[in-house]
């Protein structure tokens, strides 16, 4: 049987956040022990390292994704943004808004992969139901809040969006 | 946990990916959309000294209709990712079932990554896949050194995460024949949170001759004289009667160590006329041909009730499309 005898590591390229971070990783590190420590974004959570409590959650090439279950190395040319990108949308600071307000978060080891995975919802089903919301979070886990803070946060967020609301806050900004 | 260390390519090409499996062996595994390897590398559950990822093989993704019309089929290439099947048109009007089937596949955040042909090849007897493709009777299409070769659905699960594909094949492409008229597609699973695998699921399909018009009109009056919603009073009451099932295909996941199909069942549903009494003497015949195993926190005996209750959903749901 063949054996590595070093850990073979390899050279990426990975526009995160818009910003372009060239870095030597191990094949074997995932995307979010990528970020965490090789690109000194401390944002995206590691719970289970499985892809069963979301809190890793980051978008690749614009669509959420599990950043434990995504090697650094598939990352390598890609485009990658995180809770912490430097551009916040309208929806994403709506997003973080509502939470504080509806306290949608206790220990918040979860609101980062919520915001996210919140996020994607609010951009592709402006229109879903407090059901379809409850079915698109329930891959995010939060140990703290029983969940319904934080569907009453995306709640607000989508009535806002439908009422035009969204918009009027970037003006503010 | 962390994964292990391994050494890890991009494949160029299919034949890229079959030589490096030729020359790894057992060594290699291949990456496609990494939601289930992720996870076992991550437990330390596989441990490859050599990823070999083909996710970059964009000549092996999509969705194309093929064949003249009228003998259609509808092939999707095996790094289709399940939102893709999910949200295509073409899916939606040629393979319905596969349609419901997807958003019962993880979460959102999964399906954006997981692939048809990982799931197919992986063949974990909890997937929603590989019961859809054997309800269907599709046909898996292997490409090897030699060149590419064709095994039915119901053939390529083998067992247990055993499939028909050898150790240097690669899994291409699923082909599936395209709606028939009259036919009608189902698929639904109990789970204890939405997400998670299911402890029991059906996909179903069948084809259904148009009930007799003088049952339609009394089911109709009835319907109106007690009162009812229109709607309910079809699905729950009036709408079995006198209508005709025949190319009855129930294909149950997380029953066994592979799709299950319920060809007693099937039989008795197609045999004539539906009536409360042959949909109880299916049920009958469901419970007494499946063999389920059980899991952590199901008996056998909860999981061939479930069975019987999904498929005594399908046949209501299947009459009221």
């Amino acid at each position: 049987m063949h054996t590595p005898t070093d850990i073979p590591s390899t050279r990426v390229s990975v526009i995160v956040n818009g910003q372009t971070l060239v870095r030597q990783v191990e094949c074997r590190k995932h995307l979010v022990d990528f970020l965490r420590e090789d690109c000194g974004l401390k944002g995206s959570h590691l719970g289970c390292e499985h892809g069963v409590c979301g809190a890793c959650t980051v978008r690749l090439d614009g669509q959420i994704v599990r950043g434990c279950l995504v090697l650094a190395v598939q990352a390598d040319g890609r485009q990658v943004d995180t809770v912490e990108t430097t551009t916040p949308s309208p929806a994403l600071r709506a997003l973080q808004d509502a939470f504080i307000e509806h306290n949608a978060l206790q220990c918040g080891y979860c609101t980062p992969g919520m915001l996210m995975a919140a996020l994607d919802l609010v951009e592709r089903r402006p229109d879903a139901s407090r059901e379809q919301v409850r079915e698109w979070m329930s891959g995010n886990y939060c140990r703290c809040t029983g969940y319904q803070s934080i569907v009453d946060a995306v709640c607000t967020v989508l009535e806002l969006q439908k009422a035009g609301g969204l918009k009027a806050q970037e003006a503010r900004a | 946990m962390k994964s292990p260390a391994f050494d890890y390519i991009r494949a160029s090409s299919p034949q890229h990916a079959l030589q490096l499996l030729a020359q790894h062996g057992d060594d290699a595994c291949l990456l496609a959309g990494g939601q289930t390897l992720m996870a076992t590398l991550n437990m330390r559950l596989s441990q490859p000294t050599l990823v070999v990822d083909i996710g970059g093989l964009t000549q092996l993704a999509g969705i194309t209709l093929h064949g003249r019309p009228g003998e259609e089929t509808l092939r999707i290439g095996a790094l289709t990712r399940h939102v893709e099947i999910e949200e295509s048109p073409l899916v939606a009007l040629h393979a319905p079932l596969m349609t419901q089937a997807a958003p019962h596949i993880a979460h959102r955040a999964i399906r954006n990554l997981g692939t048809l042909g990982g799931t197919l090849a992986y063949a974990d007897p909890a997937a929603e896949w590989p019961a859809c493709v054997v309800a269907l009777g599709g046909t898996l299409v292997l490409l090897g050194e030699q060149g590419e070769r064709r095994v039915p659905a119901a053939s390529f699960f083998q067992g247990l995460f055993a499939t028909a594909r050898r150790d240097d094949e690669l899994l291409i492409a699923c082909e599936l024949p395209v709606i028939a008229p009259g036919q009608r597609h189902h698929f639904s699973e109990l789970a204890r949170r939405h997400g998670d695998y299911a402890i029991a699921g059906l996909a179903a399909c069948a084809t259904v001759q148009a009930q007799p018009s003088s049952a339609r009109v009394n089911a109709q009056v009835s319907g109106q004289a007690s009162g009812q919603a229109s709607g309910q009073a079809s699905g729950q009451v009036t709408a079995p009667l006198g209508a005709q099932l025949s190319d009855v295909r129930l294909a149950f996941l997380s029953l066994g160590d592979r799709p299950v199909r319920a060809t007693a069942a099937e039989a008795v549903l197609a045999a004539g006329p539906l009536n409360p009494a042959r949909i109880d003497e299916a049920d009958a015949a469901l419970r007494a041909e499946l063999q389920p195993f059980a899991d952590l926190t199901h008996s056998a005996a909860a999981k061939t009730q479930m069975a019987a209750t999904l498929m005594r959903r399908a046949v209501k749901a299947l009459l009221a499309q």
